[in-house]
């Protein structure tokens, strides 16, 4: 029987008070920054509750056979190291991040290079609710409904040239907003990695239509502990791949030299697809554990994407190329 | 110190070592094991046992630079507590994290550095354990015991590698109890270097029992570490307090195997008795 139950609302139904409501936390907030311009809350980022909603329509395409992980989870524990090593961190301590204004550049290899406003990204193509199964490195899962759209669209505006081979991804460098980028005692960084984080995908990954330029989850605008205003998402990936709070994105035709890779060459390839018998040095990727669940789980080739995207890879060595 | 103090100190130091379990439960209780919570309790236990290992790999050390002997009696109990955290920790590991998927641990015991070094060190700390007892004291003998007993720190040291293997870039927390394990073992050999100098010195010396013993009763500290610990650090003591020790001598006689037939507790026979020092003067 195909007959599917309609859901009973869609995000897209409830977010209009929600967004009415918004306008004034707008005026509030922007009566706030003029009286304390530039001052950036040091703590807690705001309540996820108070996040302004985001309406999209789901794409029953891209949803995730399993039941979303709980909102609480996906916002309290979160690797980004910006804010921390820990995974508390980011929710303790991500109020700092200001997500408005916000610009992304793109440039490199194009022909029409430009600065996208943050609210010009938002226009910029339809926004769509994709679950997607995200599996971190460190051998956990979530389940997440992401809001956003194919990042292909950004990057077909822009117009790749020929020479363009490589998308490279920066996260805003900016220690007053993320705390963990200030230098140490002997000027090393406290977290091992260089700063800005960078990341990055070979071209056809990041043309493929799973990869998704996101500014959205659980029906709302990104927290800024999962990488607000904007960042990627690319759910075959190990989440490190997935670049959080972007500003520069940039089409290059060398392979990027990305932040992981660089801080731990022989732990963290830039491929890093999610490959259950090609295990990190330390530890095994067989199985992992999603996150509210008890039992661990067999990890899936690609992440459970593999039909999709394993023809990016045909006559690799993935062993090899990790 | 008196009877009475030791017991209370012990009580106190007892419920203290419970506190962070207790707070495991509570946190547990109230949902708030955070997202993982599996990883959540296997790191919290482990840095435990870590930590507990380390306060009773400190004792020996405080009392060799600082002079301050009376906490030794709460070595044994540290030591023990730290193996309760351990194999918490390893509990957690198996039954917990892996539900007792036997082949795949044994495979991550085998493969996985951190895993294999975390497990050598519970094995050892299993060892120490089951030898913690007074009568295990007595029955090997307190020279033995004691070089078992060293082992505590290979065990240390491979706890340390374990944590700093597993932990990821950028934390610093396995990195400092690397350092204070090293400065804990440093004071240890230094203080056998110079025990070792000094004694070679004095057999040079041809330094005889009667001309370097003193005959000043022994410190409080080691009347009750003794009593309570079965001694076994006893002879350390000796060695390394300075050239006022009876060196290059034959040992202090070890407890259990007292010379002339000590007497022993008058209520716990396994005990040796306090009176031995008198005997021993």
């Amino acid at each position: 029987m195909l007959i599917r139950q309609a859901p009973r609302f869609r995000w897209s139904e409830v977010t209009d008070e929600r967004l009415y409501l918004n306008r004034r936390e707008l005026i509030a907030g922007a009566a706030a920054l003029a009286l304390f311009p530039g001052r950036a809350e040091a703590g807690p980022p705001p309540p996820v509750s108070q996040l302004a909603a985001l309406p999209a329509a789901p794409n029953p395409r891209y949803r995730h056979a399993d039941s979303p992980t709980k909102i609480e989870s996906a916002t309290t524990y979160n690797n980004f190291y910006e804010f921390g090593v820990e995974k508390e961190d980011p929710a303790r301590l991500a109020g700092t991040l200001k997500p408005r204004p916000w610009q992304v550049v793109v440039e490199g290899h194009v022909a029409k290079p430009g600065t996208f406003d943050i609210e010009e990204l938002l226009r910029l193509a339809p926004l769509e609710e994709r679950v997607y199964a995200l599996r971190c490195v460190e051998a956990w899962s979530m389940v997440i409904p992401w809001i956003g759209y194919p990042l292909s669209a950004l990057l077909k505006r822009v117009a790749p040239t020929g020479q363009a081979k490589f998308v490279e991804f920066q996260t805003l460098l900016d220690p007053e907003q993320f705390p963990a980028q200030k230098k140490g005692v002997f000027g090393f960084s406290m977290s091992g990695l260089d700063w800005p984080y960078v990341e990055g995908l070979r071209l056809d990954e990041a043309m493929h239509p799973l990869a998704l330029l996101t500014v959205g989850m659980y029906g709302k605008v990104l927290p800024n502990q999962n990488g607000a205003p904007v960042r990627v998402v690319v759910p075959w990936k190990y989440g490190f791949k997935s670049a959080k709070s972007i500003v520069r994105i940039r089409l290059v035709s060398e392979q990027p030299q990305t932040a992981w890779a660089k801080a731990q060459p022989r732990e963290y390839g830039f491929y890093s697809n999610v490959h259950p018998s090609v295990d990190h040095p330390r530890w095994s990727q067989a199985t992992e554990r999603r996150i509210g669940e008890f039992r661990r789980r067999q990890t899936l080739m690609f992440n459970g994407y593999a039909d999709q995207v394993a023809s990016l890879y045909a006559g690799m060595d993935l062993k090899k190329n990790y | 110190m008196t009877r009475r103090g030791r017991i209370l100190l012990k009580t106190l130091v007892w419920g203290a070592c419970l506190v962070p379990l207790a707070l495991l439960a509570w946190r547990a209780w109230t949902g708030d094991l955070t997202a993982n919570p599996i990883d959540f309790v296997t790191d919290t236990l482990g840095r435990w046992g870590m930590r507990m290992l380390l306060a009773s790999l400190a004792l020996t050390p405080l009392r060799l630079v600082l002079g301050i002997g009376w906490p030794l009696i709460l070595r044994r109990l540290l030591g023990l507590f730290a193996f309760f955290y351990v194999s918490l920790h390893f509990l957690v590991w198996v039954v917990l994290d892996h539900f007792f998927a036997w082949a795949q641990m044994g495979a991550d015991i085998v493969k996985r550095p951190y895993i294999t070094v975390g497990v050598s060190a519970l094995a050892l700390l299993v060892l120490l354990a089951a030898t913690s007892t007074s009568g295990m004291v007595k029955r090997l003998g307190a020279r033995a015991w004691r070089r078992l007993h060293r082992i505590v720190y290979v065990a240390a040291v491979l706890g340390v590698l374990h944590f700093m293997w597993l932990a990821k870039v950028g934390r610093i927390e396995p990195y400092v109890y690397a350092a204070i394990l090293a400065v804990l073992l440093g004071v240890r050999l230094a203080g056998a270097v110079r025990a070792f100098r000094v004694r070679r010195r004095g057999t040079r010396a041809g330094v005889t029992s009667e001309s370097s013993s003193d005959n000043r009763p022994p410190r409080r500290s080691i009347v009750a570490r003794t009593e309570i610990m079965g001694g076994p650090d006893m002879a350390p003591d000796h060695r390394t307090k300075g050239a006022d020790a009876p060196l290059g001598l034959p040992r202090p006689p070890a407890l259990g195997a007292v010379p002339g037939g000590a007497r022993t507790h008058p209520r716990n026979p396994g005990r040796p008795s306090r009176a031995r020092f008198v005997q021993g003067r």
